[in-house]
């Protein structure tokens, strides 16, 4: 069975599955519950200058029957004092020794406080901290959150105040919500941060009440940019996951967070470069029990897949990872469809032809074909571009397919192919869709 | 006499069989279906309802929109939710039946979102700009109405005589009673009326009004009369009382509180097409302790639709086949239905006999064939078939008739 034991910066677990700073790890019992039922760690929510919170607080995006694509909040960090959450953070290490728990911290950027805050976490025995640099809305008002992580010495300047004082690692929380995240990752490297978690929400507004104009989540007719989570952010996630964790010049450890809720989500974080991975929003909707399939799902696969341990599989997508201008220009594609699967729904026929490359024929239903039961869309060879459109609208699984159609043409990259250097395979010129599509008909 | 049910158990007997979808369960459904391109659902309906768009816009909550859609191109959209053979037409011809072995239900969507309209009363269409043309429509049934709300919508003044005391035709009197109740029927029909369609009832045409007096008077007249009452056995002991026909029973039974309509102990209903089956199951469901069809040709060769078998099969109903009635017996009462099967003369002991052996053509009204004037559509045009092939038919008259009123 594969070893999913994890360190991270340090901060050791018996699991790479944590539990993200949020609602689900609020008290005591929310924490020892979750570290019963398998999670490997916990990061305390948010503990700073206690607030008080708006009725109500999250707003959810539902597509179709799925309940919570997406997810937001306009919650703040802790309503409990300080005290309170330092003794729970004190007894839940105490209880569970094995298990990481780490406590997030937010409070005004003023060296003291900071000093102040970090030094009384320590003493509770938690394993790190994690700066709450992220939140977007209600505390960046007030100077902390998002207004920090948004600004490259801000960060920098807050982390050296924490490290300061800090005697367990240190991780960084950065928002998603500015224009090059490595910037602000390079700025928490600067001021001495032992680790990177990543991303914090998105700013957000769910969806607006058509009856009563009231944005949501209403409160008392009105509502505010929150931060936006859930399966919807995980490709954001990833991607900036991937962009801070090939930066050179950033080589601490990441955690991973966004959008997980299934084992497959996490093998892609740390496939993509993090060293643990963290969850809320799938917590909120189905409760501490996912971790079961999180574990088990993540070590079948690792066993079908003969990687031992994390470190075979954490990376190892990130080499992958490349600028538009190096991709091979001499890959060709072209789609295939299994008529056998094919249950004749069409919409490959209508999004290739409204939305693509107007490169699928369409045939009679009941005389095309070979008569009833014979294909009723076929590809147009000469003119698809494989691009995958028609397999991403396929409702039928491994009906249609991209092949690689092959050519003596060695690999040539638009970089080289732009500096006079390698040859490009011949294409059909019925890619040009404005002249072929009409003689195509 | 069968043992009389209480009237909650009877009202238990006659709910909709196919009960109506939750909202939630409308959604997950509406989002199930994959919003074919050129779908095969719109194709076989024979009014080519665009199912996936109304199904897409149950999903969007535009429900109205989702009507419209419907009632647009089958005015008889309610009634067709629930009495249409979805299995052989817009469900059979689902993609879903491929992938996921089920296809999506589309009679209980379209029911979703008609009877949001009929419960909301909401008026989806308006009458036309006045033409000044007159037509004449024999019968309100499904043809003759959708005919009739057509010409409405195109402004031409519509005339139907109806020989039955109210609108609907086999709609409001024939369709078994666990599919469509008379009531939805009949608010269906009122709908079409109130686009402003002047409805005679009680008037026979060719009885009470020679047929060529419409010609004269009218600009055009459509034909939608219907069948004729059912075909006679032609045996001994037919006119015995406890032998009926299943129309006659059916109606009765629509017009009636459940418990007023005679039902035998030991029924046996004769024939095996779809009227018989909602015979033997309607006569099951007041009562009777047995209820058999008799049919003297084999199982695969019943005329009735598979599911409709498997129904009456689920409800206890009894089959004989390979067995010709050859008299009914008894005396002053039903008391047995002799039959010849392939091992001889047998009888089989009934208290009541319903013959179900189809309709034969009016007999009271004949109109020409080929008159420029003269249209028709439904049963007495197709021979007998389904409400939608009515209403398809009826929608395609009206657009012959307003096309030979404007241009000719």
């Amino acid at each position: 069975m594969a070893d999913l034991k994890t360190n991270f910066a340090g901060i050791e677990s018996p699991n790479p599955f944590w539990l993200a700073s949020g609602p689900p790890t609020n008290t005591y019992g929310q924490v020892a519950k979750a570290f019963d039922q398998g999670w490997g760690g916990a990061v305390w929510k948010t503990i700073g200058e206690p607030i008080i919170n708006v009725f109500s607080r999250y707003g959810s995006v539902d597509l179709g029957q799925t309940r919570m694509m997406g997810f937001n909040n306009i919650e703040l960090i802790t309503d409990r004092p300080t005290p309170e959450n330092l003794k729970e953070i004190a007894e839940v290490k105490r209880n569970y020794p094995k298990h990481a728990v780490i406590a997030s911290l937010m409070v005004e950027s003023k060296r003291e406080a900071w000093h102040q805050m970090v030094k009384q976490t320590q003493d509770t025995g938690a394993d790190g901290i994690e700066l709450n640099f992220g939140c977007p809305h209600g505390m960046s008002e007030r100077g902390m959150g998002s207004a920090v992580g948004q600004v490259p010495d801000y960060t920098c300047q807050i982390v050296e105040w924490v490290k300061e004082v800090a005697t367990i690692p240190v991780i960084v929380k950065l928002t998603p919500n500015v224009t090059d995240i490595t910037y602000i990752a390079r700025a928490a490297v600067k001021g001495g941060a032992d680790a990177l978690s990543l991303i914090n929400t998105i700013n957000s507004i769910v969806g607006v009440d058509l009856s009563t104009f009231e944005p949501q989540p209403s409160v008392a007719g009105k509502s505010s940019h929150g931060g936006y989570c859930g399966p919807a952010v995980k490709p954001i996630a990833l991607h900036l996951v991937s962009a801070v964790a090939a930066d050179a010049s950033v080589k601490i450890p990441i955690s991973g967070i966004g959008g997980i809720a299934s084992w497959r989500d996490a093998a892609e974080f740390i496939a993509l470069g993090a060293g643990s991975v963290q969850v809320c929003t799938a917590v909120m909707h189905y409760g501490f029990r996912i971790v079961e399939d999180l574990i088990d799902g993540l070590s079948n696969w690792m066993d079908e897949r003969g990687h031992r341990t994390l470190a075979d599989v954490r990376g190892r997508a990130l080499p992958r990872v490349a600028k538009w201008e190096d991709l091979d220009l001499n890959y060709h594609l072209l789609a295939h469809i299994d008529q056998d699967k094919c249950i004749k729904c069409e919409l490959c026929w209508t999004a290739c032809e409204d939305g693509a490359h107007q490169a699928i024929r369409r045939l009679p239903r009941n005389n095309g074909g070979g008569g009833p039961g014979g294909p009723v869309v076929e590809i147009i060879e000469e003119a698809c571009v494989g691009c995958n459109l028609c397999a991403a609208v396929c409702p039928v699984q491994d009906c249609i397919t991209m092949e690689r159609v092959p050519n003596d043409y060695p690999a040539v990259s638009w970089k080289d192919y732009a500096a006079g250097k390698g040859q490009l395979a011949p294409r059909s010129s019925e890619f040009h869709t404005a002249r072929g599509a009409p003689r195509r008909k | 006499m069968a043992a009389r049910l209480s009237d909650e158990q009877l009202a238990r007997n006659f709910a909709d069989i196919a009960p109506p979808l939750t909202n939630d369960a409308a959604l997950l459904e509406a989002n199930t279906c994959l919003f074919c391109h050129d779908a095969p659902c719109t194709i076989a309906c024979p009014t080519h309802i665009d199912v996936p768009a109304f199904i897409k816009k149950i999903a969007s909550g535009n429900l109205r929109g989702s009507a419209r859609v419907i009632l647009d191109v089958n005015p008889f959209g309610h009634s067709c939710a629930r009495a249409c053979p979805v299995d052989v037409l817009c469900e059979g011809a689902c993609v879903l039946n491929d992938r996921d072995e089920q296809p999506i239900k589309i009679a209980l969507l379209q029911r979703h979102a008609t009877d949001y309209v009929l419960e909301k009363k909401l008026k989806l269409f308006e009458p036309g700009k006045r033409t000044g043309k007159r037509v004449a429509i024999v019968g309100a049934g499904p043809a003759g109405l959708a005919c009739a709300r057509d010409l409405r919508r195109h402004g031409h003044e519509v005339t139907v005589f109806e020989s039955q005391s109210q609108p609907g035709g086999l709609n409001t009197y024939g369709i078994a009673e666990y599919k469509l109740k008379a009531d939805v029927a009949l608010a269906e029909a009122q709908d079409i009326l109130d686009l402003g369609v002047e409805l005679r009832v009680g008037i026979t045409i060719g009885r009470d009004i020679p047929f060529e007096k419409l010609l004269t008077e009218y600009d055009a007249v459509f034909v939608g009369v219907g069948l004729g009452s059912t075909k006679q056995l032609g045996i001994p002991g037919e006119d015995l009382p406890g032998v009926i026909d299943a129309l006659t029973f059916i109606e009765h039974l629509k017009t009636h509180p459940y418990r007023e309509t005679p039902v035998g102990r030991q029924v046996v209903v004769i024939g095996a097409g779809n009227t018989a089956i909602d015979a033997v199951t309607q006569a099951k469901r007041l009562g009777a302790a047995s209820a058999t069809i008799v049919y003297r040709r084999g199982e695969a060769d019943m005329p009735c639709y598979h599911y409709e078998y498997e129904l009456a099969k689920r409800d206890g109903c009894g089959f004989r086949f390979n067995a010709a009635p050859q008299r009914v017996l008894g005396n002053g009462a039903v008391a047995g239905l002799e039959v010849r099967t392939t091992s001889g003369t047998e009888t089989i002991p009934c208290d009541m006999v319903i013959v179900a052996i189809g309709q034969g053509a009016r007999t009271e009204l004949s109109w020409p064939k080929n008159h420029p004037k003269v249209f028709s559509g439904g049963d007495c045009a197709n021979g007998g078939a389904e409400i939608v092939n009515a209403a398809a038919e009826g929608v395609a008259a009206a657009k012959q008739i307003h096309q030979r009123l404007t241009n000719g």
